[in-house]
């Protein structure tokens, strides 16, 4: 417990102790922080441009988390009802992008959907003649690239829940006369939900925050909020600013974790207080 | 009386994954109304032959005839059959009152129905106090009654039961065995129970198959299949039984020793050829007052109190194994034994069966 607080508090604490001081003061007026307090800061995020970005990075990151679920949820089902000694094979397949770096992950989607990239070259093999589509740089590339880099840890949440699903359930069900799509709606679906909440969550989190991927799939035009955050620390060198918006990013993190956390509470204090029940 | 109708004809049925051969040429008549047990050593196929009833495999060879339809390719939601499962697969997540609705939700009833029908199967099966917990807050034999009340209230036309008391321990075990055949006899539904324990199924079953390798030994009541099973298999596998090996005669069987055990010998054993004569423990009589076809001495090698009899295992020339024998509580009061002493053993030709080794 000891080393883990120690940890805890030295690399998660006095950081974000840190950042969160610097929101409340002042802009130096050729960069650099005066101290004195201010609220200023936090009166900025709520400006609607600011705003605007957080609610488009919300859209951004909730549409990737929803196709990320959608494949990752579909892909998991496939796997866990293949064969037995076939599943770890596919689950290794479904990792392995994890093996490559996440610049150089992103990187590819670029030659992907260049102008002339590869998407583009595979038309003209069909016959298309026209213009090449603009693919890249749209919200659609950076939605593309946070639902590829993602993915995986979608696969992995829910097949955790799929795989220990006991087949027999299922099998209850057709017995009883439902169909295979009413089986999957009312028993094995409900049955997964905890593993698809905790996919979605990661997807969510990791996305809301990125700047990596709309950097460099977004271009210069496209901006989320980690794309803000970094140019208030580097390029504005508006470093209060910068951390009020790093702040406001970390207590929507939070919030939805928080939700997590409790649903999930939930669920296990029912199984906690049913085990009890079940002795007495 | 008029002979009772047949149900379901298991006609020549086959079923193989791969090479291996899991059910192997069965044919077997289930009657309307009755308590069937199938039973066999794990591995015997029974259990498939049981997955083939509900609908999860489909045979490769033969037919399944329900009320005279084959039945043998229809999906498990579109046949009038229930399956309780040996896990009893509640689904964990809803309340013992969704469970048992669902599979009635399946058919689109009206509510009022629905309702109705579940509060009364709820009652058949000592649940109602139980209805809002979920299956996780019941115990072993609470949710074996849900797995049953899921089932029966579909009133299928036939209820298939994977070893249902599998997961109770022993007196509970005993309780069920009576009230699932009070069960089957208030809802009158065709029970097939499928288990491994001999004991469940005389107790339980009008009318047992017995199955190994994926075949048919013998198809009987249970009265039957213990007082003359079909082969030594059977034999061994149903009760306790007594062997003694040797060589066909045309009167017995002569042992090892050159004793010769007297019993009718089947008419498919040519004299000479290797046989087993065999019988039960409780048909041996310990010092017996009258004159017996059978008998042999031996010394008691050692006594086990169950309490309702005394079973003594006894060394006699006749065999290598000792001879199991059962004597009353009451009996072995009159004339007490102990490890050591020797006895006298006696049996009656009639209580002898023989079989090719």
């Amino acid at each position: 417990m000891a080393p883990a607080l120690v940890w805890l508090t030295a690399l998660m604490v006095v950081p974000c102790a840190l950042v969160l001081a610097l929101a409340f003061f002042r802009r130096g007026i050729y960069g650099g922080i005066e101290y004195t307090f201010t609220l200023e800061n936090f009166g900025l995020v709520f400006d609607p441009l600011y705003a605007g970005i957080f609610l488009k990075s919300a859209r951004i990151a909730g549409t990737a988390t929803l196709i990320a679920v959608v494949i990752g949820y579909a892909a998991a089902y496939a796997i866990s009802a293949a064969p037995c000694r076939l599943q770890p094979v596919l689950l290794f397949f479904a990792v392995l992008p994890f093996w490559s770096n996440y610049l150089i992950r992103t990187y590819a989607w670029i030659v992907l959907l260049n102008r002339e990239g590869l998407i583009t070259q595979l038309l003209r093999w069909f016959g298309y003649t026209g213009e090449p589509p603009s693919m890249l740089y749209t919200e659609g590339a950076v939605i593309a690239g946070l639902v590829y880099n993602y993915l995986p840890f979608v696969i992995l949440a829910c097949y955790a829940p799929l795989s220990r699903l006991n087949p027999e359930l299922a099998e209850a069900s057709r017995d009883l006369g439902a169909s295979a799509i009413t089986t999957f709606r009312r028993v094995i679906l409900p049955l997964t939900v905890p593993g698809i909440a905790a996919g979605a969550v990661f997807v969510f989190v990791l996305s809301i925050g990125n700047f990596v991927t709309p950097a460099l799939l977004g271009g210069g035009r496209f901006q989320m909020i980690g794309n803000l955050v970094y140019d208030q620390f580097l390029t504005a060198n508006d470093w209060p600013f910068g951390a009020a918006l790093a702040m406001m990013l970390i207590a929507i993190m939070l919030l939805v974790l928080m939700a997590q956390a409790l649903a999930a509470d939930r669920a296990s204090g029912r199984a906690i207080e049913a085990s009890g029940g079940a002795d007495g | 009386m008029s002979e009772p109708r047949t149900l379901l004809a298991i006609d020549h049925v086959s079923k193989n994954f791969g090479r291996v051969t899991a059910v192997d040429g069965i044919s077997l008549d289930i009657r309307e109304n009755e308590f069937f047990a199938l039973l066999g050593p794990s591995g015997c196929g029974k259990t498939t032959l049981l997955r083939m009833l509900a609908g999860f495999e489909t045979p490769n060879d033969g037919r399944i005839l329900l009320d005279g339809r084959d039945i043998a390719r229809t999906p498990p939601n579109k046949r009038p059959v229930n399956l309780m499962f040996q896990s009893y697969a509640l689904f964990p997540h809803m309340s013992v009152r969704a469970n048992v609705s669902y599979g009635l939700e399946m058919e689109r009833l009206p509510a009022s129905e629905i309702r109705s029908r579940v509060d009364a199967i709820l009652a058949t099966t000592e649940l109602v106090a139980f209805a809002d917990r979920k299956p996780e807050q019941l115990s072993g034999g609470q949710k074996q009654r849900v797995a049953l009340a899921r089932a029966l209230v579909k009133r299928p036309r036939l209820l298939l039961l994977d070893e249902p008391l599998g997961a109770l321990d022993k007196k509970l075990r005993g309780a069920m065995q009576l009230e699932l055949k009070r069960l089957q006899h208030e809802v009158g539904i065709t029970f097939v129970i499928v288990t491994h324990d001999q004991e469940e199924s005389l107790v339980m079953a009008d009318r047992m198959a017995v199955l190994k390798d994926g075949k048919l030994l013998q198809c009987d009541t249970p009265h039957a299949v213990y007082e003359h099973p079909a082969d030594r298999f059977v034999a061994d596998f149903i009760g306790v039984m007594n062997f003694v090996p040797g060589k066909a005669v045309t009167d017995g069987v002569l042992a090892v020793n050159g004793a010769r055990i007297a019993g009718k010998v089947p008419a498919t054993l040519a004299p000479g050829a290797s046989a087993v004569a065999s019988v039960r423990p409780e048909r041996i009589r310990l010092f017996p007052s009258v004159e017996t076809a059978n008998c042999t001495t031996g010394t008691v090698e050692a006594l086990a109190y169950h309490g309702l009899d005394l079973q003594l295992h006894v060394r006699t020339p006749l065999s290598p194994r000792p001879v199991l024998v059962r004597v009353t509580a009451d009996a072995a009061d009159r004339r007490p034994v102990s490890s050591g002493d020797q006895v006298e053993l006696g049996w009656d030709a009639a209580d002898v069966r023989i079989f090719a080794e």
